[in-house]
């Protein structure tokens, strides 16, 4: 869910005519209120601490398989068996995609049409967009089942909705689900990278390295309710309780760049300095910064994300800063097991990638001047046919 | 502040003044007494809670701020005040700016054709909205209603729902910097230059005969249609007003935070309460540019002043809301009384 929250944001808008829009579903709760505790307020019913034990522990986990190509390892991998999928090419491969409504699909997409191109065994490849809506993804799944596909891989726009589409379609093909989930274990494979437990804490975690004790701490957050980015914030939340840092707001950005500026410039003005941000997700990343650069303040620790726009400036402005990444790379590895999977071989299920972090130290192997401002680094494209052109680099 | 709508040109039939027309120091419908009130209150609230507000670069980062969206109240008045709506405007702005990032590309040599262009668009945009509402007929609410999902869904599909692209340094200059070493103030933002010709332009604009018919139109088009007034071109001439407006604060709300699909979200929205809050009818006829823009820094320090309290930003929708329920509703009664 976590890419389509513009999206959701714009269709919610554009069909909400009532006064207030739609960011009224916020709820009520104020976590920027008063000292108590940390300031970081109340854990999340989204909160599931298996989960994140779990996906903590995995980010130090050595991945199997080629080290240069992450899009192939699997971090502790439990196979399957698939002979009874074998099948002769060439393939028909399906793919019902959520939709491409934000730059990380974008990018995503263009990966993963790139990977198809490597493999001449795959004859078709049919793609239905959903454009970001769950009833028409059950009826572009329907549709797909009707054209005689080898394969069918599923981006779901949301987990629920989507998981009786998903059982329907295992009954007649072999299902690869990727990027978010579903509820049903039918699928041959899920692929997906570490998480969002991961991802929250690898920033909160640099934040309280970097940041002097009792530093002031600007937690911001796209929306509620999302269940990536809830595990982002929620991750977050367990490190800067332990810590002595003071978190003292949590803000929604809804993703828009002038709102981040103007809530960033409303916290300087507040507190005088800020000595962090922390964000779940780096779109709006550069826009925070500005509102420092802007304000004549020194720049904060940040937490962005793999973004060009962001990691240039971060080389540019020498700024503390750590990127986590949910890498866009992701969306090659569906293709690759789609191929395992009709050739009979065994394929790691569930299919955990890593989920490298950009630091200070390797930030120069990933800034990339001649690809556009909102270009995911953490891609894995560099070799595929057709880069950099396809993906609007020069 | 040309409120007096009790002399049109056109000799369209006067407002009594006993029925509260509106003279800018009274407290009828129309009248900006309440708003500057609530106004001061706010900045004496904002003051004691933030007391170096009233420096004067941190006042004047403030008003960069609110520039845009009392930008687009004053756009949005000249519409409401002659009886219509424009609903587009917030998509207007998200469309300008994905526009301007695609076109301009980080080129700095494309910056100021794109910057006419924008203009051009946003004249368009409007003109569209004024012909299809008076020339076919649609009320104006479905007319903008229409080119906002329009709007929306053309960006979409033109983008495949993210901007591309990228502005330039000189394009976000307009929105993001200013003049610099200018005495006590420190740096005067372009934003705020850029407002403070908008707004003279617009309190001209109602004190010239067009204003005067324009409020006509608003308060009764067939009264002033009887009396010789192309009640058609006055409306059209709001919109394309209204249509500049989004454009112009596209131009400011890209230079400050940048390219993002988000930008114009709920603007319409926001620019309306904004209008209302000011003291404007819904519904046209009465109400003064002046108190929409001074509606629009109020609502702006509403939500400062909101934030300076730790409340968070969900329920600044809410408050938008009933500012709405409650100056209709207050306006209505003392239409009544």
């Amino acid at each position: 869910m976590r890419r389509s929250t513009p999206v959701l944001l714009a269709v919610c808008t554009a069909l909400a005519v009532g006064v207030v829009g739609c960011t009224s579903d916020v709820p009520g709760a104020s976590p920027s209120a008063g000292p108590s505790g940390a300031g970081t307020g109340e854990t999340s019913k989204f909160f599931v601490q298996a989960d994140h034990d779990n996906e903590l522990a995995l980010r130090t986990k050595a991945a199997t398989g080629p080290a240069d190509k992450p899009w192939e390892q699997a971090l502790d991998p439990k196979t399957v068996d698939t002979a009874k999928y074998k099948k002769a090419g060439p393939y028909h491969l399906c793919f019902s995609n959520a939709g491409v409504g934000n730059p990380w699909r974008q990018v995503g997409f263009k990966n993963m049409q790139a990977e198809v191109k490597l493999h001449p065994e795959i004859k078709t490849f049919t793609v239905a967009d959903a454009e970001s809506k769950d009833d028409k993804q059950i009826s572009d799944i329907t549709d797909l089942l009707g054209k005689g596909c080898d394969a069918l891989i599923v981006s779901p726009n949301t987990t629920a909705t989507l998981t009786p589409a998903v059982e329907q379609a295992c009954a007649k093909v072999p299902v690869i689900v990727f990027d978010r989930g579903v509820n049903t274990k039918c699928p041959v494979t899920f692929i997906n990278p570490i998480g969002g437990y991961a991802f929250g804490a690898t920033g909160a975690e640099f934040l309280v390295e970097k940041v002097k004790p009792k530093g002031k701490i600007l937690a911001l957050r796209i929306l509620p309710g999302v269940d990536v980015l809830e595990a982002r914030w929620g991750a977050a939340k367990v490190v800067f309780d332990k810590s002595d840092l003071d978190v003292v707001g949590v803000e929604f950005t809804d993703g828009d760049a002038a709102k981040t500026k103007t809530i960033v410039t409303n916290y300087l003005q507040r507190f005088g300095d800020i000595d962090g941000i922390w964000m779940d997700a780096g779109a709006t990343a550069v826009a925070a910064a500005e509102a420092f650069e802007d304000a004549g303040k020194p720049f904060p620790a940040i937490v962005g994300e793999d973004q060009q726009d962001f990691l240039k400036m971060w080389q540019d402005k020498k700024l503390t800063a750590i990127a986590p990444t949910y890498p866009t790379y992701q969306w090659r590895t569906p293709v690759i097991a789609a191929l395992q999977i009709l050739g009979g071989q065994p394929v790691p299920s569930p299919w955990k990638l890593p989920q490298p972090t950009i630091t200070q130290d390797n930030l120069s192997n990933f800034v990339q001047k001649d690809m556009p401002p909102l270009h995911y680094a953490m891609c894995g494209c560099s070799t595929l046919p057709g880069y950099p052109g396809d993906w609007g680099g020069k | 502040m040309s409120t007096d709508v009790a002399s049109p040109t056109g000799s369209a039939p006067a407002v009594p003044a006993g029925l509260g027309g509106g003279g800018r120091g009274g407290w009828g419908a129309g009248s900006i007494r309440p708003v500057l009130i609530i106004l001061v209150l706010l900045l004496i609230a904002v003051g004691i809670r933030q007391p170096d507000f009233y420096d004067p670069p941190v006042l004047l980062a403030f008003l960069k701020r609110a520039a845009p969206l009392i930008i687009l109240a004053a756009g949005q008045y000249f519409v409401i005040v002659a009886g219509d709506f424009d609903l587009s405007v917030g998509s207007l702005v998200t469309a300008e700016v994905v526009i301007a990032a695609r076109l301009i590309d980080g080129d700095p040599a494309a910056t100021w054709p794109v910057v006419a262009l924008l203009l051009a668009f946003g004249l368009l945009v409007g003109l569209v909205n004024g012909v299809v509402t008076t020339l076919l007929q649609v009320p104006s609410f479905i007319t903008t209603l229409g080119m906002y999902l329009v709007l929306v869904g053309a960006v979409y599909t033109w983008t495949g729902g993210s901007p591309r692209g990228a502005l330039s340094e000189e394009f976000r200059m307009l929105g993001r910097r200013g003049v610099d070493g200018v005495p006590v103030l420190g740096q005067l933002p372009y934003a705020v230059l850029v407002l403070a010709g908008v707004a003279v332009l617009a309190v001209l604009a109602m004190r010239a005969d067009f204003g005067k018919v324009l409020l006509a139109v608003g308060d009764n088009p067939r009264a002033a249609r009887l009396t010789g007034v192309r009640t058609a071109r006055v409306r059209t001439i709001a919109f394309l007003v209204s249509g500049a407006c989004a454009a112009v604060a596209a131009i400011l709300l890209g230079g400050f935070g940048g390219v993002s699909f988000q930008v114009g979200a709920g603007l319409e929205f926001t620019a309306i309460t904004a209008v209302v809050l000011g003291g404007v009818v819904l519904g046209g006829g009465r109400g003064s540019v002046a108190g929409a823009m001074l509606g629009a820094l109020t609502l702006q320090t509403l939500l400062t002043l909101l934030n300076l309290l730790g409340v968070s930003g969900a329920l600044s929708s809410a408050v938008q809301g009933l500012i709405i329920l409650a100056a209709v509703a207050v306006g209505t009664l003392r239409r009544r009384t």
